[in-house]
């Protein structure tokens, strides 16, 4: 079971997508796992055979718990999909991560049932069955209970597992945003710094590459700023990577948490990989598949782990500025409020002017004030040349 | 296309972009945005969708004559004419 967030302890696996003797190549999507996040799709990040399957769909186990294992073509030997998850992953250090002991969900059997020759697989399935163990008789060796007698005599009770809830639930996701930001607030010294914009440049070359192009290619304002707010982050790589365990560590690729709003409530921030080397059309494409995964369901766990930085953009309906909240173990994050009108002076003379809050909440634990203005800095001189982004 | 089957098909439309949104709620004046919840990334797709299944051009300076089903509905349909 990966981390898929700084605060998650436990997923439940709500559906294999694979099956024993299934061929898997690095980048398949497996499972998917019911989190505080809503469903996501899990990945395995090796080729080979499905040798075991250890979970069965229903149960909700921690992190760090094997799902499955991987061998044959391709592996070496065994692979655990949840080690090799655990590779990608980043692994901050909440309290499931930093003592992952193996701990299984104990089925709730009868005290008797704990005699019974019974197979680890059948005592997980008749666990979601709700099945009591001393009532089935087994039909392996010393009469051992076997999945096969668990899903005969759930058969025969007319006992449907209890069905596993997809989909978001608001208030789980509240309990996750409360637990990662209350961790942030309390570990994080942060710091913030503001910078105000003139868009004008930006939006008049935005609204002439927009202009000939049908509605499908048009880009958005946000995606100027992601590109800015990532381009930037090559200047400043003190501002890009996770601190753990006392020690920064600056991330090799820049991978944008983009924070996205859920409808009813509710924030995610899947990332939008390798940000500052898209086109502003691969942005706006990445943007729009995110926003629609993440409203629908159908984020990937390797999209929930990988972000090296957040960027939050109000949009046109938001506030006029945002001082964001870092999400650990990340050391920044990076907030445009919304396109305002405003009097600005240019020429020393007064014009009407789009401009935009830039905001930025730093860790002051990694940089200071006068490295954050810098990137601050570098972020409006690249909205002065949006050709260049 | 009349005026009430362009009204049906923005909020169909609407719909798939936002399925919580209940298009009994709409109301000619008011703007879709904040009747439905739509942010930039939305009202784009929703631009996308019209103009996918009407073929109307609509250019992104005209954007803000979509914001309430009354002008969205002119708008297109005067499009249609011209």
């Amino acid at each position: 079971m990966p981390a898929l967030g700084a605060d998650m302890e436990a997923g439940t696996l709500v559906e294999w997508c694979v099956k024993l003797g299934d061929h898997v190549k690095s980048g398949d999507v497996i499972a998917v796992v019911e989190t505080q996040k809503g469903a996501i799709e899990v990945e395995i990040f090796a080729d080979g055979v499905v040798s075991n399957i250890l979970v069965p769909v229903g149960e909700r186990v921690p992190v760090g718990t094997v799902l499955a294992r991987i061998g044959g073509a391709g592996a070496a030997e065994a692979t655990s999909a949840a080690e090799t998850l655990a590779v990608a992953a980043r692994t901050p250090p909440s309290p499931a991560r930093a003592a992952p002991e193996f701990r299984r969900a104990q089925p709730s059997a009868a005290p008797q049932a704990s005699r019974l020759k019974v197979t680890p697989v059948a005592r997980r399935r008749a666990a979601a069955f709700r099945l009591d163990l001393a009532g089935i008789r087994g039909s392996g060796v010393e009469g051992a209970i076997r999945l096969a007698d668990v899903e005969a005599a759930a058969s025969k009770a007319s006992t449907a597992p209890p069905a596993v809830k997809r989909g978001l639930d608001l208030s789980e996701m509240r309990k996750a945003i409360a637990a990662a930001m209350s961790r942030s607030k309390r570990e994080i010294p942060h710091y913030y710094l503001s910078e105000t914009v003139d868009l004008h440049a930006a939006l008049a070359w935005l609204e002439r590459f927009n202009a000939e192009k049908e509605p499908i290619d048009r880009v958005l304002p946000a995606v100027l700023f992601l590109k800015a707010a990532a381009l930037a982050l090559r200047e400043q790589p003190k501002l890009n990577g996770f601190y753990e365990n006392g020690t920064f560590a600056a991330a090799e690729a820049v991978h944008v948490g983009w924070a996205v709003a859920l409808r009813g409530g509710g924030l995610i921030a899947p990332a939008i990989l390798n940000a500052d080397k898209k086109s502003l059309a691969e942005l706006m494409s990445s943007m729009r598949d995110l926003v629609e995964r993440a409203r629908r369901g159908g984020l990937r766990g390797s999209e929930l782990m990988s972000p090296t930085v957040t960027v939050t953009n109000v949009g046109d309906r938001g506030a006029e500025t945002v001082t964001g909240v870092i999400y650990p173990p990340q050391v920044a994050l990076v907030g445009f409020g919304r396109v305002v009108m405003r009097p600005w002076v240019v020429d020393e003379r007064i014009e009407s002017r789009p401009i935009v809050s830039i905001s930025l909440a730093a860790d002051h634990r990694v940089t200071d004030g006068h490295l954050g203005g810098l990137y601050l800095a570098a972020v409006a001189r690249l909205l002065q040349e949006p050709e260049r982004l | 296309m009349t005026d009430e089957e362009l009204r049906r098909l923005i909020l169909e439309l609407i719909c798939e972009i936002a399925p919580e949104a209940d298009p009994a709620i709409a109301r000619d004046q008011d703007d879709l945005r904040e009747t439905f919840d739509l942010d930039s990334m939305d009202f784009a797709n929703l631009v996308v969708a019209i103009h996918k299944r009407t073929n109307i051009d609509i250019p992104e300076a005209d954007y803000n004559k979509l914001f309430t089903l009354k002008s969205a509905i002119a708008y297109l349909l005067a499009k249609a004419k011209a």
